[in-house]
């Protein structure tokens, strides 16, 4: 451990070379993030030793804005988990109470973030990493639209997801680094060409229409929690939002259809991870199929080959029809519900997690329970909408995210109604 | 419901090694996701699907690439520019 919070997997600096919005501020990035000569590892022993000969968009231009690189931090291996104790390096622990989970899977992004270690973080969501860690540890994080920030060394698990965003302890921070890793990049193909600019930025929230879907409030999420978003929506409606109960019916099939594709694209994403170009070096004198076994035996964790396994069991003949395309088919309902609330409010709202942070241990026998503490994170990720986690106060002594919701490329309301929200909460 | 074999086949298929100790519990975690996951069974999947994403090309111009000697730094004892794999045949 570099830290006391298990937070940093490698503290190795990249100091600062130019003057630029960043000059002196120090940020840490998720260690699925590739940074050129320094170590990369996705928390994951099968990448052990690599090192990255180039740098992923989001880190180039962090470094083109002056900042110094503090360091690679902790994650739940490849970011498949919701705690950060699927790293291969040990769980990151929670600056507010190190008897919890950080939440993952950019755990280590937000520990930094909220033990004080750095003002500013980068992370990856791709069914609410970001957002989850952010609620867990008392910090806001930003899940941008799909496309807004380049995924160009982004290290994939599930790319139709997954974007870079930023961490920090407040709005005005948060959107800062926006400012810097938003924009265009040919080398993503998803990508598309919407800078943010920060000079925009502003307290406003009066008389904009909050949809409040009420399946945030069903069942599984804990009461206390509830309760603290509710009082956090009632301020909203004091700074003059005016709230409106919405229904995404579609939401009840999210998980399953998240969980099927997500494992899907990781069972071709890691397909590459074999030790031939980089990670421990196989037994060349085996046959090929038993020598790359078992480089992927040592070199996965349980959950990593649990989620390779499903998703090439989801794409085998005879299930790709009852599993991938009723996916895809759930995906375009939840989208549509998600773009039909949206005409009708400006942004929805309602807690990040059901829970508050789990105690080290409590879900990781079972990772089901583990997948549906997810339930509403992912919904986020299948509309490709923008998605703000907020801290809103406590339940049971722990920190409590809301979650503000906007339309695609909305990252402008969305980042000014939380600007408005922090000024009173 | 899969079975013990089943696992163990799809682990050869995406050559991932399950241990015999961890087998039993895979296949039990297996078994409640899946079962979780028929919920997708009650949706009619009837409708068309939106294709709202459009191919996206540009010119093949050559442009500045990694050089060979950085590609293969991380690769184990590359030979003549070569990257070595462990044997087919």
């Amino acid at each position: 451990m570099s830290d006391a919070y298990n937070a940093f997997l490698s503290d190795i600096e990249i100091p600062s070379e130019t003057a630029g919005p960043l000059t002196g501020v120090r940020i840490a990035v998720k260690d699925n993030i590739s940074t050129k000569n320094i170590p990369t590892t996705c928390a994951s022993k099968i990448l052990l030793g690599y090192i990255p000969p180039y740098d992923a968009h989001a880190v180039e231009l962090l470094k083109a804005a002056g900042a110094t690189i503090a360091g690679k931090t902790n994650m739940d291996e490849f970011g498949m988990g919701t705690t950060t104790e699927n790293s291969a390096f040990g769980p990151a622990l929670n600056p507010r109470d190190t008897t919890r989970v950080t939440g993952g899977s950019s755990g280590g992004s937000a520990a930094a973030v909220a033990a004080g270690l750095v003002p500013m973080a980068l992370g990856s969501d791709t069914g609410g990493s970001i957002r989850c860690p952010a609620s867990y540890c008392g910090i806001v994080g930003l899940k941008p639209s799909y496309g807004r920030v380049s995924r160009y060394g982004l290290i994939a698990y599930a790319n139709s997801f997954e974007q870079i965003g930023p961490m920090a302890a407040n709005v005005t921070d948060t959107a800062r680094l926006f400012s810097v890793i938003a924009g265009g990049d040919r080398r993503d193909s998803t990508s598309v060409d919407k800078p943010y600019d920060i000079t925009g930025l502003r307290a406003d929230i009066k008389g904009k229409i909050i949809g409040v879907p009420k399946e945030y409030f069903g069942e599984g999420v804990d009461t206390g929690v509830a309760e603290t978003v509710e009082t956090s929506i009632g301020r909203l409606e004091e700074l003059g939002a005016t709230i409106r109960e919405v229904s995404l019916p579609s939401i009840r099939y999210a998980l399953a259809a998240y969980y099927v594709t997500c494992t899907c694209e990781a069972s071709s994403n890691l397909d590459r991870f074999d030790g031939v170009r980089y990670g421990p070096e196989p037994e060349m004198n085996l046959p090929w199929h038993d020598a790359y076994t078992k480089v992927r035996q040592a070199g996965f964790g349980p959950e990593v080959r649990r989620r390779i396994l499903l998703g090439t069991f989801a794409l085998s003949a005879g299930y790709y029809g009852k599993y991938y395309v009723k996916a895809q088919h759930a995906k375009q309902l939840i989208r549509r519900d998600f773009q039909r609330v949206l005409t009708e409010c400006d942004l929805l709202a309602g807690p990040t997690m059901p829970n508050i942070a789990p105690r080290l241990g409590e879900l990781t026998a079972d990772p089901l329970r583990m997948y549906q503490t997810d339930i509403l994170t992912v919904p986020v990720n299948i509309a490709g909408i923008p998605a703000i986690s907020l801290p809103c106060g406590t339940a049971h002594g722990m920190p409590v995210g809301l979650q503000l919701m906007g339309r695609m490329f909305g990252e402008e309301a969305l980042l000014n109604a939380a600007l408005a929200f922090e000024e009173v909460a | 419901m899969v079975s013990e074999n089943d696992v163990l086949h799809i682990a050869e298929l995406a050559d991932i090694g399950i241990a015999t100790s961890e087998l039993g519990k895979f296949t039990e975690q297996f078994n409640a996701i899946l079962e979780y996951f028929d919920i997708l069974d009650t949706l009619a999947a009837d409708d068309e699907l939106d294709r709202p994403l459009v191919n996206v090309f540009r010119e093949d111009e050559v442009t500045p690439s990694l050089p060979q000697e950085e590609a293969l730094a991380n690769s184990h004892n590359p030979e003549d520019g070569y990257i070595r794999a462990p044997k087919v045949i």
